[in-house]
């Protein structure tokens, strides 16, 4: 936490001396693309006190955490497959699955998926590059996070 | 949305509703509702240290860093410049797909290879800076660094085993 703050601070100290109206264009940007996503974000975080609150964790978090590192996954995979939610979204609720005691190896199976396999934008997808072609691609990104959580999951320790 | 102008949005609600239901929970002691709160507030709390430093970073990116001016490069260079300058471009993409796959058009048309085509497309998915970013802070450096370190060599195997199986002849088409 205190590294963001850090570095924002520094680029920030540049950018103001280098160019004052674009350092207050990026004020002005990051207030409104926050402004954009506060809803979705109250919306997911309402969401996710109550479930986790209400229904129990270890009910809730079973499929993520409690049966072993390959169905963890695969439930992150699908999940992060059919959702379609923006990286400012995606990130935060992440921190709180790892808070959770979610390994990393889940989290970057969701991660990796959210941003490589579209089911919600498969349907334009096809528009652009055919059926075939959207199919592959998409299989692929499913085969990159196969290979990306695993070396999440070596880098941290989870895996041997 | 467009609804009568005193009707306040989903979101607004929502929270108004989840605060009441808090505040009775802990009221009457109803232990569960007490515990949703306090996982809100410890959400909040983590969210309000990070939110901040993380938007306005992407905000300085944005000011910065203009999409035309990376553009230009695409097209012309051929190569390894072809993969670096797509993998750049990708970067600096706001919006996903909305924005990529018309970008793909454009890069066609400006003669870019589909091997480059296809990278940037990928590209476009997983090295977005903004996106970054926010990956960066939320699940530390480390996380980023060994993820951009698998991905960027996969994403331009996947681009190269495609476009080869695709053939010579595939083209990317109008919507």
């Amino acid at each position: 936490m205190v590294v963001a703050w850090v570095l924002m601070a520094a680029l920030f100290s540049v950018s103001w001396f280098v160019n004052r109206e674009r350092t207050l264009e990026a004020a002005r940007l990051a207030w409104s693309l926050f402004r954009e996503v506060l809803p979705m974000f109250v919306i997911v975080l309402v969401f996710t006190s109550l479930s986790l609150g209400l229904i129990s964790e270890e009910v809730l978090l079973e499929l993520l955490v409690g049966r072993g590192l390959l169905v963890g996954s695969v439930t992150g995979a699908v999940a992060g497959s059919i959702a379609a939610i923006p990286s400012s979204v995606a990130f935060p609720l992440s921190a709180i699955l790892l808070d959770k005691n979610v390994p990393y190896t889940v989290i970057a199976a969701f991660t990796t998926t959210l941003m490589m396999v579209g089911v919600v934008t498969f349907p334009l997808e096809r528009e652009y590059l055919g059926f075939r072609a959207a199919l592959v691609r998409n299989l692929a990104g499913l085969a990159m996070a196969l290979v990306v959580s695993v070396a999440i999951g070596c880098f941290f320790g989870e895996l041997p | 949305m467009s609804g009568k102008r005193s009707s306040l949005p989903f979101w607004v609600v929502l929270f108004l509703a989840f605060a009441a239901f808090v505040a009775l929970s802990s009221a009457l002691h109803f232990e569960p509702g007490t515990r949703c709160g306090v996982d809100f507030l410890a959400f909040a709390r983590t969210m309000a240290g990070l939110l901040p430093p993380t938007f306005l970073l992407v905000g300085l990116f944005h000011s910065w860093v203009k999409r035309e001016t990376v553009e230009k490069h695409m097209g012309r260079e051929s190569g390894v410049q072809g993969y670096f300058w797509a993998i750049v471009l990708a970067g600096t993409i706001v919006g996903g797909l909305f924005v990529a796959l018309p970008l793909c058009l454009v890069l066609q048309k400006k003669g870019a290879s589909m091997k480059v085509i296809l990278t940037f497309l990928n590209a476009s998915m997983i090295c977005r800076i903004p996106m970054t970013v926010f990956e960066a802070s939320f699940l530390g450096v480390g996380f980023t660094i060994v993820r951009f370190a698998v991905s960027i060599p996969l994403l331009i195997l996947i681009a190269w085993g495609m476009s080869s199986w695709l053939g010579g002849g595939f083209r990317i088409s109008e919507p």
